[in-house]
Parts: structure tokens; sequence; C-alpha cells
């Protein structure tokens, strides 16, 4: 099973929540917008992952599970 | 052309079926020619393959400022894309046509208001729509969100048009001269349509080619022709020529003499990192200083964001700025690199490709005007503008809410 981060930018205001929780996978631009670095999301940080998707403020960090798209 | 001229011309409309006229579609290799040359045949697959399809939309929106071919069509053969739009209706299963046009294109607007009163024959009722224009507002996203009721601005997809679209439902969304092209293959056979161009390339593609030529203007060459060919039928270059625009403003630099090797086919302008987007094509003359005309180009669209997405709205203008002071000798250390990872890094992160496509002309940009760049450190510039157009109706922002670090 393989889960893949997005970032929907148009609902994304550059809070920067996901990057704090989950830096091994997300960094900020100079605008503090989020780099996602690795859209694959290891096993072992699927847990971290989707902590982050509830921190998000404007729900605009997405885990699609197999193609599954989630919120 | 009048309903009676076009009927003399072009000759009776056959009746197909719907897959009739997909298949005939499919073998001749038809593919769209709004910028993203998708084949043809599978876009109508795709949304005839799905239930309760709302529209087929001939999207006329024409944003590249270069460009001039949809409104010729538009205007001079309203008919023959009504055809394709009809046609293309019936092999979707779509109850209605809805042609969106920019507000300002009056010409267009005029020969569709009259070419729509004189049809008595078509199944399905025609729609026009004139839309507040700007660079993003033709994207399919943007065009199905202005009919829904919404601002001209691109959303978020998936979905994509064809599964959700107008209204909510599978919308087909075309380019005028695609619909013009799938009328003229539906009379006249998929060989005909093969007979010009090359087996990988089959067909004719209308050009809009401008700048330094001493005929610009829209013309239909056969896929395969020679880039000097093209540049002839447009009347020769008006003075030596340093580079070649492929693409508008959504394409790349070529440097003149390389650009002169290549031929209007997919793999030769491949293998120099192009591609023909909507045909536009611009010529600039040695005259002309093309790290000025790259600043002013990135200076648009910049502004011509539409303003939802964090890397756009914000990493745009930056690249726009560094660029400027790169063209006017006022570059800081590091701008040059600045540049180029700001365009590494914006690319794929906004919703639309409006960033993709910016930070691809900046970075053919920089490469094809690295001389310029060098000799700017030092010298004052003493070229003529060359004048790219840049036309400069604002659209509708939204505002990225966003933090600064």
């Amino acid at each position: 099973m393989s889960a893949q981060l997005r970032v929907n930018p148009i609902a994304c205001e550059a809070h920067g929540l996901c990057a704090e929780l989950l830096p091994e996978l997300i960094r900020l631009d100079d605008w503090g917008y989020p780099i996602i670095d690795e859209s694959e999301v290891p096993p072992d940080l699927l847990g971290l992952a989707w902590r982050a998707v509830d921190a998000c403020p404007t729900l605009a960090l997405l885990l699609e599970e197999d193609g599954k798209g989630t919120r | 052309m009048t309903l009676a001229e076009h009927a003399r011309v072009h000759g009776d409309l056959p009746h197909r079926t719907a897959l009739e006229l997909i298949e005939s579609i499919e073998r001749s290799g038809l593919r769209g020619r709004g910028g993203a040359d998708f084949p043809t045949a599978r876009k109508l697959r795709a949304v005839a393959s799905r239930k309760r399809v709302s529209a087929v939309v001939v999207n006329g929106s024409e944003t590249e400022p270069a460009s001039a071919k949809d409104r010729l069509l538009l205007s001079r053969l309203p008919h023959l894309v009504l055809d394709g739009a009809v046609l293309a209706a019936e092999a979707v299963g779509a109850p209605e046509v809805i042609v969106k046009v920019g507000a300002t294109a009056g010409g267009s607007l005029q020969a569709l208001e009259g070419a729509v009163s004189v049809r008595a024959d078509d199944p399905v009722p025609i729609q026009l729509v004139a839309a507040p224009e700007g660079y993003v507002a033709g994207e399919e996203s943007a065009v199905v969100h202005y009919l829904n009721g919404g601002p001209e601005l691109p959303t978020f997809v998936p979905p994509r048009p064809f599964e959700r679209g107008y209204r909510g439902r599978p919308t087909l969304i075309q380019n005028p001269e695609t619909l013009a092209q799938v009328a003229l293959v539906a009379r006249f056979g998929e060989h005909w349509y093969r007979e010009l161009g090359t087996t990988a390339d089959p067909g004719s593609a209308l050009v809009t080619i401008s700048g330094a030529v001493a005929a610009p203007g829209v013309y239909e060459l056969a896929f395969g022709t020679p880039m000097t060919d093209l540049v002839d039928a447009a009347g020769g270059a008006t003075e030596p020529l340093r580079a070649l625009l492929v693409g508008g403003y959504f394409g790349t630099w070529v440097e003149a003499s390389e650009a002169m090797r290549l031929r209007l086919a997919r793999e030769d302008l491949r293998s120099v990192g192009c591609s023909l987007g909507s045909g536009v094509l611009i010529a600039l003359g040695e005259s002309a200083c093309g790290l000025h005309e790259s600043a002013r180009v990135i200076d648009y669209l910049a502004q011509q964001s539409a303003g939802q997405c964090g890397p756009c709205t914000y990493g745009l203008p930056a690249i726009a700025d560094a660029v400027g002071a790169l063209a006017d000798g006022a570059a800081r250390d590091g701008d040059r690199d600045r540049v180029l990872r700001w365009g590494s890094e914006i690319r794929g992160r906004g919703a639309c490709h409006h960033p993709d496509g910016a930070v691809r002309f900046v970075a053919s940009a920089m490469t094809v005007f690295a001389e310029e760049i060098e000799r700017h450190r030092s010298e004052r510039c003493t070229a003529l503008p060359a004048g790219l157009p840049v036309g400069g109706t604002t659209i509708r922002r939204a505002v990225a809410t966003g933090r600064r670090r």
C-alpha cells in the first residue's frame, strides 16, 4: 500500500505546520510555502503524515493512499 | 464566410455515427491545437464514455498576446468551427455547445452571432459567452470555473473538466482550430488529413508568426515544414535573427541558427527542448535585446498570475525583479543563480501550469541570452525595443494570504 502526499496550492496559506511536523518530507520555500521533497510516504512516517494532514488549518495537505483521495 | 459560401467551399456535412467520427479522428492522428497537443480522439472517447455530459465548450480564449489564429478562424470561418463543435457534441452526447471568447473579441463575437442566427439545422443549441480576459483565463479549469458562475481563474485538479466540468458534469473543451479540423476530417476523411505532414506528425497547423519578419500573420503549414520555409512564407527576416521564441510566452527561446535547422515536427522541437504549443512564433532580430524583451515578458507573466497559489504569486514577481535587474545591468551577486533556483523550486507547485510555463520561458532566456547577461554587467544596452506584445488586461486576482519568511 502506497501513500502520496500532495498540497492543494490554492487552499494553502503558508501556515507551515506541515513542515514542522514532517521535516523529513516537507520543507518551506523562501516565502513559507511547502515543497514536498518526497511525495511517497514511507510506512514509518505514515503516522506523522496523518498528524500533519490533521494539523493543516486550511485542510490543504492531502494524503492519498493507493490513488484514493482523502479530505 | 457566409453559410452559403461555407457550403460551397467545404461541401455538405456528411452523416456519421459518433463511433465512426471518433474512429476517423483517431486514424487521422489529429491532436489538440490549444497548446497541450493532446490526441483529440482520446479526449473525445474520455468524455463520450461518461454519462450526463453537459456541454462541448469551444475555447476561443486565445490569451497568448502574440497569437491570432483562433480569432481569425472564429471571425472568418465561424461555420467551420461550429460544424466541428456540433459534430463533437453529437459524438460525446452533449446537449449543447458553448462558444467562449474574450470580452474584447468584437470581430469574433459579431461573426459568431451572425453565424448562429442563420444556422437552422443544428441538433443542439449554441450559446455564446464573452468572458473577462487575462493570460490564465483560457486554461480549461478557469473556463469551466467562469461558466459555472465563478471567476475566470484556474481550480485545483483533479477532477478535470472531462470528469467534472460545466455544471459539475463531464465537459469536452476544445480549441477552435481543433474543431475546424474535426469538421474537415468529417467531410474529407482521415486520408485527406494525412496527405499533408509526415507519418509521425500528420496534417497541418495554423501558426502565428510575428517579430522581425516582413509579413507577420497567420499561416497554415504542413507539419514537417522546415523553419526556414516558414520564415520565407512570412516574407523573410527583416534583419539577421538572434533567436526565435517557439510556443509563445508559454514556450521557449531557441538561438537563431539552431532554430533555422529545425522543422515543424515534434521530435525536432523536443530535441532542443521546445514544443509548438499553440503555434506562436516570434522572430527576434539582432538589433533587439532578448534579455530586455524577456524581462518585459516575465514581468507581464508575473502580473498575470491568478494570485491563488503562493509559489506563483510570490515567486514569479521575485524572478521578474531579478531578470529585470540582469537586463538593467543592476544585478546583485547570485541573481542569476537565484532565478534558476526559484524556477526549479516553483515548477509544479501551482494549481495550474502558468508558473511552469513562466519559469521554463525564463530558463531558456538565461541560456540563450547568456552573452547579453554578461555584457549588461559592464555596458549599457543600446538595443532597440522589439515590442513583444504584453497586452495589459488585468484580471481579477484572488489574494494569496501567506506569510513571508
